[in-house]
This record gives C-alpha cells, sequence and structure tokens, in this order.
C-alpha cells in the first residue's frame, strides 16, 4: 500500500466540487498553476483513518471528458497519463443531488476509463427541498460503486468520503458501458489493431484534440488495419455514445431515484422573473456594481487610513529608536514604507474578492453573464468577458485567468488583451494623487470634482477596453468556432467557508505575486531618493533664494521671480 | 419549427439535434431528441434564450438555437 493515496476530484461545476474539496482538505491546500497554461492547479492533504494521507487534487469542473476548454483538456490529460505523478489511484466524482442525470454522464466516462471511482450525492439537505429520495444500495448496485452522500453545507458524510477513499482498493474497476457497442464494426477494428488497450481510452485518444504525451495521434493513423474515420463521423458516433450513456443513466434513475414533483419547490423561477428581467435585472446589476464601487473606494478607506498611520508611525518610531545611518534609512523609509505600499491594498482587494465570490458562490454572477452577452458581442466579446472586466478593477492577473471558461478562442483573446484597461486597484493611488495635485476642490451638484475625475477615469478606462474589443474584433482574422453555452445554476447561499477560503487565497496571492515587486521597487526608489540629487534638489527654492540674495536682489524682485517659476 | 421560434413560458420537445452545427457539450447536457424544453427567460431582442432542457438549465445563443428541432406539445 503506497503511503499517500492520490486521489483527484472530479465533477461538472456548479456540484460543490470546491466545497468537498475545502472539507477534506481545509487550509492544508495551495494553489498553482499546470504549467505553461493558466489553469489553476488546487492540491491539499487530507488525513485518512489509520494515519495515511491523501494527496487532494480539485480539478477544473468540467461537463464530460470530451475536452472543449482548456482546463477541460487538464482533466483529460491527466487520466490518460498513467506515468504523471498525480495520476490519480481513486476518482472521487462530485455530483449535486438535483442534477443527478447530467452529472452522471462524466461518471460513466470515468468508470469507463477503469479507474477506481467513488461516487459523491452532494447537497443532500436539499432532497427533502426538492422532493427528491435516493435508494443508495439500488444505485450502488447498478453504477457498481460506493456513494457518499453528503452535505458540505450541514458538515455531514465526510467522515464517510474518507473511509471510502481509504478503502479504494475494495472498488470495482468494471466499465458502466461496453465502447464497443457504440459501433460494433469500427471499435472490433481498433480492438484488433491495439489488442492491449483500453477501448474507451483509445476512443478518448482518438477523438479528442489535447497532448497525450506518448500515445501520439499519428500511430493510431498509421496502422493499416484499422481504417480511420472523418471527423463529421467521428462526432457522429459521440452524438450516439451520449445518447447510450444517458440511455443507461436513465435506466439507472428509474430504479434508485424517485421525485415527487408536488412537494418540490423551485426559489429559482420567482427570482429569475426579476433578477433576468429585462429592466429590473439590468438595474439591479447596476446597484450591485455601484455597491462594490462604494465598498471598495469608501468604505474600505478607514482600514486604509489605520494601516496607512500604523506603517507612518511604525517608520518613525524605527527612525528615532535605531541609530542613524544607512541602514535606519533603509529600513524606515524603504522596506518599511515598501511593506505599508503592499499592506494598504489589502482591504480593497479583499472587498473586491469578497463580493465576486460571493457573486459567483450564489450563482447570480451565470445571470450576469446571461444578461450582458448580447451586449457584449457587438464589441467581439461574450457575456462571460464581463466578469474579467469586474474582477480587472482589483487586479488584471486573476481577472485573465477567469477568461478560460469562454469557449469562442476569439473572444477569450480579446477579452485577455484588453482586459488590463480596466483601471486595477494599483493604478488607483497615482491616479488620486494626480487628482489631488490637479483637480481644484469644489462641488458640481453635492458630488466633488475630485469624485468625479476618479468615476471618469474608470469609464474612460472601460472605454478603452470596450473600444480596443471593438478594432480587435474588426482585425483579427481569427476562424473559430463561435459558440456559447452557459449554465444557469440554482441560487443558493454562499458557505462561509468557501467564500473565506477564497478572498484568503487570492490576497494572499496578491501580496507575495505583487508584493515582491512592490517592495524591490521600493527600496530602489529609497536609494535613488537618498543617494540621488537628493538635497539640493528638494531645497532648490532656498538654495536659489541665498543665491539671489547675496547678489542683493530686493524682496519684491524676489517674489516676482519666484512666482514666475 | 426551430427553437429559435418558441415563446416564452412555452414548452417542447426535442424532434432533431443537427449534429454537425451543434457542440457536442450542448448534446451532453442533455440538448437530445426526445428530452423536454421550456423558454424560461429571454434576454432583450430574445437573445440569448434561458432554457430548461429536461431539468438542466442552461442559456444558449439564438443563432445555436436555429438548429435545434423541436414540436410544440399543442401543434
Amino acid at each position: 500500500m503506497p503511503k499517500q493515496i492520490n486521489v483527484a476530484l472530479i465533477g461538472n461545476p456548479n456540484t460543490g466540487k470546491t466545497s468537498v474539496f475545502n472539507a477534506l482538505t481545509g487550509l492544508n491546500q495551495k494553489v498553482g498553476n499546470y504549467p505553461g497554461i493558466t489553469v489553476e492547479k488546487k492540491e491539499g492533504v487530507c488525513k485518512l483513518p489509520r494515519g495515511v494521507k491523501a494527496h487532494i487534487i480539485d480539478l477544473p469542473g468540467t461537463y464530460s471528458l470530451n475536452a472543449s476548454s482548456l482546463d477541460e483538456s487538464v482533466v483529460i490529460e491527466l487520466l490518460l497519463n498513467k506515468n504523471d505523478k498525480d495520476y490519480p489511484d481513486v476518482a472521487v466524482v462530485i455530483t449535486d443531488v438535483e442534477n443527478l442525470k447530467r452529472n452522471l454522464l462524466i461518471y460513466t466516462q470515468i468508470k469507463d476509463l477503469e479507474i477506481p471511482t467513488i461516487l459523491v450525492i452532494n447537497m443532500s439537505d436539499r432532497m427533502a427541498y426538492k422532493g427528491i429520495s435516493l435508494d443508495i444500495e439500488k444505485l450502488e448496485a447498478h453504477l457498481d460503486t460506493k456513494i457518499a452522500l453528503i452535505s458540505t453545507r450541514k458538515k455531514q458524510g465526510v467522515d464517510n468520503l474518507k473511509d471510502l477513499i481509504s478503502n479504494y482498493q475494495n472498488l470495482s474497476i468494471e466499465p458502466c458501458l461496453s465502447t464497443q457497442d457504440i459501433d460494433i464494426d469500427y471499435f472490433k477494428g481498433l480492438k484488433k489493431a491495439f489488442p492491449n488497450q483500453s477501448l474507451y481510452k483509445l476512443w478518448l485518444v482518438i477523438t479528442q484534440d489535447v497532448n497525450f504525451g506518448k500515445i501520439s495521434r499519428n500511430t493510431i493513423k498509421d496502422t493499416s488495419s484499422f481504417k480511420t474515420k472523418k471527423d463529421s463521423d467521428l462526432k457522429r458516433l459521440q452524438q450516439k455514445e451520449t445518447i447510450k450513456r444517458y440511455q443507461f443513466i436513465n435506466n439507472v434513475l428509474k430504479e434508485g431515484q424517485t421525485i415527487d414533483l408536488k412537494t418540490a419547490k423551485d426559489l429559482r423561477i420567482k427570482l429569475d422573473r426579476i433578477l433576468t428581467h429585462k429592466v429590473w435585472g439590468y438595474l439591479i446589476f447596476g446597484i450591485i456594481l455601484l455597491t462594490i464601487f462604494q465598498a471598495i473606494y469608501d468604505w474600505s478607506s478607514v482600514p486604509m487610513d489605520f494601516i496607512d498611520n500604523a506603517f507612518a508611525s511604525l517608520s518613525d518610531w524605527t527612525k528615532n529608536t535605531l541609530p542613524a545611518g544607512a541602514f535606519t534609512n533603509l529600513l524606515a523609509e524603504g522596506i518599511i514604507s515598501g511593506l505599508g505600499g503592499i499592506v494598504i491594498f489589502i482591504p480593497q482587494i479583499a472587498f473586491l474578492f469578497l463580493f465576486i465570490a460571493v457573486l459567483e458562490e450564489s450563482g447570480y454572477m451565470s445571470r450576469v453573464v446571461f444578461l450582458m452577452d448580447r451586449i457584449m458581442r457587438r464589441f467581439g466579446l461574450s457575456g462571460k468577458s464581463v466578469v474579467p472586466l469586474i474582477s480587472g478593477t482589483a487586479c488584471a492577473i486573476p481577472a485573465i485567468m477567469a477568461t478560460r471558461n469562454i469557449e469562442s478562442w476569439k473572444e477569450r483573446l480579446i477579452t485577455i488583451l484588453v482586459t488590463p484597461f480596466t483601471t486595477c486597484s494599483a493604478r488607483l493611488p497615482v491616479y488620486l494623487i494626480i487628482i489631488s495635485l490637479v483637480i481644484p476642490e469644489g462641488r458640481f451638484f453635492g458630488l466633488s470634482y475630485q469624485a468625479l475625475t476618479l468615476m471618469l477615469l474608470y469609464l474612460i478606462g472601460f472605454g478603452a477596453a470596450v473600444g480596443s474589443a471593438w478594432i480587435l474584433n474588426k482585425i483579427l482574422k481569427i476562424k473559430s468556432r463561435k459558440f456559447f453555452v452557459v449554465e444557469m445554476p440554482n441560487y443558493k447561499l454562499p458557505l462561509f467557508k468557501n467564500v473565506a477560503l477564497t478572498v484568503l487565497e487570492k490576497t494572499k496571492s496578491f501580496i507575495f505575486g505583487a508584493g515582491k515587486i512592490i517592495l524591490a521597487i521600493s527600496i530602489v526608489l529609497w536609494f535613488l531618493a537618498s543617494y540621488g540629487p537628493g538635497t539640493e534638489f528638494n531645497n532648490a527654492e532656498e538654495i536659489v533664494t541665498e543665491q539671489y540674495a547675496s547678489n542683493n536682489l530686493s524682496q519684491i524682485e524676489l517674489e516676482q521671480k519666484n512666482s514666475l517659476s | 419549427m426551430t427553437l429559435a421560434e418558441l415563446k416564452r413560458g412555452q414548452n417542447a420537445i426535442i424532434t432533431d439535434v443537427s449534429s454537425k452545427k451543434i457542440p457536442l457539450k450542448l448534446l451532453e447536457m442533455g440538448c437530445l431528441p426526445g428530452n423536454s424544453v421550456e423558454l424560461v427567460q429571454v434576454a432583450p431582442f430574445s437573445d440569448p434564450m434561458y432554457l430548461n432542457i429536461n431539468g438542466t438549465h442552461l442559456a444558449i445563443r439564438k443563432e445555436t438555437a436555429i438548429h435545434i428541432l423541436i414540436e410544440t406539445n399543442d401543434a
């Protein structure tokens, strides 16, 4: 038995996969990147009974193993590469009890790869509300696996899941469907050509356009005993496969699931009638945006002023306490004020990610995508570009990473290219200084000129983003599949743990990512300020005045000269 | 008729899906012949369309919806 079990969490988006990951790993998680691509890689460690440790990897949410975006390819690449160090000993497929039918599709695919697979049915607390009852024993028998019925919201069933993971060796690895049934002649030929390979794996290698490492697609094409098919025929077979899988799932659910529609309630319809309404929908979205900006630029000023003062007094204290010298100066004016320059952004960034996390967790973000798609399409963007453009006001880096679920490559590229035009929070201090220097104080209908100017700068940024998107859309001649589909998940009360972990993780990555550069630059600036032109430059006026005074110029002439300069 | 002609609140059954034009992902989300479909909500200019296909709620653009053939229950 290996000391550490590799576990892969797989599932559709919006099934609470991240909640399960958080419930298993808590704070023992780290977020990185898959090499070469901007897809987040989340890993964590979970302690299982009897001192066994599980290395858990939270794979990007995917509807099936037929990849249509980069993060979905990540899932297939891992599952088809037995030599990958993260190749799972056991796969945990997460499903949502309300969407069991659709969520089981990927389960049947993973099972057919002959990987030991545990099925998690999440959000079990919603069963009574939706009038759903499940016969777990029958489901386990038909799906040939072990099922963990859990509710991350109510913290139920997680221990059971840990038990199942630690006993993964007892799981069956029999496939659910016989791949050969899709097209008997075709797959018989394939089997003859590659007798040692799993048929479903071969089928994936043929149909998927991803990097498979050692098994290359060419070896399959070159075999003379086996005739390859045209792409359109392959797609027809994929459709047939999907229908077959759904037939299997329907039969299983007929036995194991009953839904009493009379007791089922649906809050979604009532909410959507307002939130996606032609008028109210946009109005509510506008109010939410205003609230976010209000929070970032008004409410966060309280903790920011506090941080500013704290670092200023710390810097003074250092200067007064330590013996004077170059090192004390470096510490007080370079390092401490540099750190202050990083820490001061934390309230704004945390606020912004708090709002974005709540909007995404609650399911509202999909409604924004729905509302904005038509408008954004005029500029060559997609409704899904709205999310990056909003989060770009905090920081462009996570915003660009958030573009990865845009299916059309052209829309995605344009979104990536224009997102940096939105005013990110690191630009804010610069804007504030320039505004206070250039724009006079005063009010226009109760709004200060300075606040209006700031607002204008934001609008210019957004206008530049949308305008250049429009131009890029005209210039770029990329032929890409035009295709847009977005799931409208159920509304959910955001889980505190998920929101808190997102805010914590994003803020941390800002501090350690951007912070390093800010600190280094502020030390360079300190050096330039201390050893550059320095005092003579700062006291230029006094020096000039002295020179003039020594030349016996009158006071009046002096003032005239000063006002000219 | 095609899915693009469905009215808000109307129900129908999917009869045919042009597999050349429709991405596999949509099929996998339940957009298959025989399944029921309801138009839940439309954005301005009835694009995109917010659908309930066999219990799955999703939004697609009109340009995709014209490749999905349906039959309304009352017709």
